[in-house]
């Protein structure tokens, strides 16, 4: 029949799907992390009664995290394995701080402090004291999540410039 | 066409008469009609609704705050007095016979000059609660005031010094914790009757945050000290804006009486600019989508009106061979 | 198994798997709808479309709502409306959808009324059409309790209530249904399941079935006339323009369709300018105080389109009251049965049915005012007035349609 009785059919329709994108936009953002979820996303740790090679476990977004300060002779051996990229110096110190989550399939490793290394369970992945992986299948280290130094208090969440450079030289990925 | 028009007018009629009278009319006829006063505090309403034995007593101290409102004030002489008020009234004051002293920094700027006047010469009387204090004034927590600051040109420097230092800008959420907050929860709003509720840590070994704990121990002990003094908790004010409608809070406020006779609840005195921020406020946690309704609303309208045009064009093209 | 060639398109493959022309043709292009219709024809595919938007804006609810008496009266009130984005859209949606659902309901059973719509052969179409009534109560009822706000949970315990049967005093099924002494969390929890699984299923099984009963009567049209379908198919098949205005139907899609289309456009014009602009209607003031099972609230009603039924239980005694109560939620399923008159058209046509309708209508919309009015003095007076003419009405359908004249 006449081409105007289709033609006002699929304008209609046409008009239809871009309300339908609208509404698909405004679902959308029905499904983001609520502000208060988002608002809560900072959490502050305090360095200052960490002991040597003893493993912390804080929580940050409901992740673990691990923060393990370092020996003098484990700051040796990660000068030597040129990691020493990845530890956070605040004074004379260095401390390890990353997400306690294995890089392979998101399992907790566990630390063993005569070893000085973790060893995920999950599936045999393995790390040195600076979260570094020495056996995969983990493709690389543990995460270090964005952090900003306060005195001795890390604020969880800011990128202070420290955090920067771990990303723009690639010891880390963005969590 | 034109038969399909009447059939419409039958069912928009229909349509109309009957949300005129499930809503419209039955509000009308459900509540109460209270008159508003403007906010202006005279005493009117009090000494009107007052039994026969207290009318007279109303009329008299209306009358003699009127006398002194009209006496010229010397903030700089109603400053050294206002140290008496201060000695309540201070930063982390604590509750004091039922109620916490309110935070006066905004005083001149939300409450109105004749109530002040009134609030200090017989807070019950100001209030609007004297049926509470068959012992006289002094057994009211702010008793005590009309011993301390009790001549007509103290009072009336005392009101100046507010008006002229204790005035400035106040934000929404500091009109309603200084005039309703040390009373009414706002839980939406994050507020207690205690203020912002602070930000706390729980342990990491053991899920337990103490400093909450603490806190909520604070506030329950505030609220049953607020419940005792007034017969019962205050209701949390997070959506009475949703919950009433504004001419109601809008004579609550001038005269809680009115609304709500034998009620607890003291008058608070706000003048008209003071009540404005106080129900922004309101609006802010009770009505928080406003702003976004008005942004979406012209285009979701605007987005059905086409979709009608549109339709109607293909309607007719349908239908155009068909009779 | 059967022999498939190979397809040479989609619709083809899929023709050869399910049918699908087969279906188009059953659904759409030769699903014959008289021409002689106006647009409260339309109603149907409004009533469909708003229940799919019920169905959408309820899912998002669902995604933040807590069924905990704790939980729900923030969840709905602090979560959704101030955290959530768009929630404060959904749950606006989601209040004027459920009261304007009835009102096209109420219209549509009027107009179902009005041209005589149940009868000869059409009598399962109004029962379904009922029973979709009553599960659409139940689902308006049900969600009205999950803000768990003062309205919700007096609203609770008064209709639970009902159950007591008065003086035979049933007060275990009282406590049953609630599964508690009062409306609380095992009540809540039972009253979610319900709105959100139970009566939806119910109601779509419900809205097929009535899809069902229309296929073969067919649906009626303005004048009540006996339409020969085959006849004027085959003239619409034709295609001819002459033809085509001889015959006197119209397939579903896309003609049909074209109409109701622009019916629901102007239908969702007046939606979401409720939404936006005057949402305050369907969200009663009293529910935005929290639950409180020590303080009923000064007026206590249940939303416009329970009044008159409301109406008829509160102006009796107890016992009567309920039994009253109880006849005028079923009465309406008997229309088909009650009308003894072999005419199907339209009131006007009908003599002293066209003045029962018209009564009906006005009785049921002074039940509805004094449904919501405190019962005091006067009106408690036209309530009752209003409550017996209900009945009377109904008592008097047999008798001035049996002395109907057929036409």
């Amino acid at each position: 029949m006449s081409s105007r009785r289709d033609f006002m059919g699929m304008a209609l329709g046409g008009f239809t799907a871009l309300g339908g994108i609208g509404a698909l936009m405004a679902m959308k953002k029905t499904w983001d992390p609520l502000p208060s979820v988002k608002a809560a996303g900072f959490t502050t740790i305090d360095l200052k009664d960490a002991q040597e090679n003893v493993l912390v476990t804080e929580k940050w977004r409901g992740k673990p995290i691990f923060v393990l300060k370092q020996s003098k002779e484990m700051v040796e051996k990660a000068k030597k394995s040129d990691e020493l990229k990845r530890l956070i110096n605040i004074g004379d110190e260095y401390y390890m701080v990353a997400v306690g989550l294995c890089t392979h399939l998101g399992c907790i490793p566990g630390y063993d402090s005569s070893k000085q290394g973790f060893l995920c369970a999950c599936h045999g992945g393995q790390y040195d004291g600076t979260a570094m992986v020495t056996k995969a299948p983990p493709p690389r280290g543990l995460d270090i999540p964005p952090f900003k130094i306060d005195g001795t208090k890390l604020v969880l969440g800011e990128e202070g410039p420290e955090y920067k450079k771990m990303l723009a030289d690639g010891t880390t990925m963005k969590v | 066409m034109n038969k399909e028009l009447k059939i419409l007018g039958i069912v928009a009629a229909f349509t109309l008469v009957l949300y005129w009278g499930v809503e419209p009319f039955a509000h009308s006829q459900m509540h109460k009609h209270v008159e508003g006063h403007n906010f202006v505090y005279d005493g009117t309403a009090d000494i009107e609704e007052a039994s026969k034995d207290k009318k007279e007593a109303k009329k008299k101290f209306w009358s003699e705050v009127k006398e002194i409102a009209k006496l010229k004030g010397d903030p700089v002489a109603g400053e050294a007095t206002f140290a008496m008020c201060a000695g309540c009234h201070m930063d982390g004051a604590t509750n004091m016979g039922g109620v916490t002293p309110p935070s006066l920094d905004h005083a001149g700027a939300i409450y109105d000059k004749n109530f002040l006047i009134a609030l200090i010469k017989d807070p019950a009387m100001a209030t609007n609660v004297d049926h509470k204090y068959p012992n006289g004034t002094m057994s009211h927590p702010m008793g005590s005031i009309t011993t301390m600051v009790n001549t007509p040109q103290d009072i009336a420097n005392v009101v100046a010094y507010l008006k002229a230092k204790k005035a400035g800008e106040v934000t929404p959420k500091e009109a309603f914790k200084e005039a309703c907050g040390r009373c009414h929860a706002n839980r939406y709003g994050k507020l207690t009757q205690l203020g912002e509720i602070p930000k706390t840590k729980s342990n990491i070994k053991t899920g337990q945050d103490i400093d909450r704990m603490k806190y909520d121990q604070k506030v329950a002990t505030e609220q049953n000290a607020l419940a005792d003094y007034l017969g019962k908790l205050p209701p949390d004010l997070s959506i009475i804006y949703r919950a009433r409608s504004e001419h109601f809070l809008e004579t609550l406020v001038e005269n809680p009486q009115s609304q709500l006779p034998g009620t607890a609840m003291p008058r608070t005195g706000l003048n008209k600019e003071g009540y404005e921020k106080v129900v922004e406020y309101l609006a802010e946690t009770g009505d928080p989508s406003a702003p976004a309704r008005a942004m979406a609303g012209p285009w979701v309208l605007g987005f059905f009106l086409l979709f009608t045009i549109l339709a109607y064009l293909w309607k007719q093209s349908q239908w155009r061979d068909l009779h | 198994m059967a022999h498939f060639e190979k397809a040479k398109s989609l619709n083809e493959w899929l023709d050869q798997r399910i049918g699908i022309n087969t279906l188009k043709k059953v659904m759409q292009s030769e699903y014959w709808i008289p021409k002689n219709i106006n647009f409260l024809w339309a109603m149907g595919m409004v009533l469909a479309a708003t229940f799919g938007i019920l169905l959408v804006s309820g899912i998002f609810l669902l995604m933040y709502y807590n069924p905990s008496t704790d939980l729900a009266f923030d969840s709905v009130n602090y979560t959704i409306m101030t955290e959530v984005g768009y929630g404060w859209l959904w749950r606006h949606i989601h209040g004027v959808g459920a009261s304007l659902v009835f009102l096209i309901i109420y219209i549509h059973m009027f107009t179902g009324i009005y041209y005589g719509s149940y009868k000869k052969g059409r009598e399962l179409i109004w029962i379904s059409g009922m029973l979709l009534f009553v599960l659409f109560s139940a689902e308006a009822f049900s969600g009205y309790m999950l803000p768990w706000g003062q309205m919700s949970y007096w609203a609770g315990m008064v209709i639970t209530n009902l159950f007591s049967g008065g003086s035979l005093h049933a007060d275990g099924l009282v406590e049953w249904i609630r599964g508690d002494y009062v409306p609380a969390q095992a009540f809540l929890s039972r009253f979610f399941m319900l709105h959100v699984l139970l009566m939806p299923l119910a109601i779509i099984g419900a809205i097929v079935f009535h899809f069902g009963t229309l296929r073969l009567p067919h649906v009626n049209n303005q004048d009540g006339k006996e339409i020969d379908f085959e006849e004027s198919a085959r003239l619409w098949k034709e295609g001819t323009t002459e033809s085509r205005r001889k015959s006197e139907v119209i397939p579903f899609s896309p003609v049909f369709l074209s109409k109701d289309v622009f019916v629901m456009g102007v239908y969702f014009i007046l939606f979401f300018y409720l939404v936006f602009y005057h949402f305050e209607f369907a969200m009663d003031p009293v529910n935005f105080d929290p639950a409180n099972g020590l303080k009923t609230p000064t007026h206590i009603y249940p939303e416009w389109y329970f009044l008159w039924s409301y109406e008829i239980l509160r102006p009796f005694p107890t016992d009567p009251g309920l039994v009253a109560f109880a006849i005028a939620q079923v009465i309406f399923f008997t229309l088909p049965f009650l009308d003894m008159s072999p005419n199907v058209a339209p009131a006007n046509k009908r003599g002293a049915f066209h003045i029962w309708f018209w009564l009906m209508l006005i009785d049921m919309l002074v039940l509805t005012f004094m449904g919501k009015l405190p019962p005091e003095g006067i009106w408690s007076t036209i309530g009752l007035v209003a409550a017996i003419t209900f009945f009377v009405l109904w008592i008097s359908l047999p008798i001035i349609t049996k002395l109907e004249k057929k036409l």
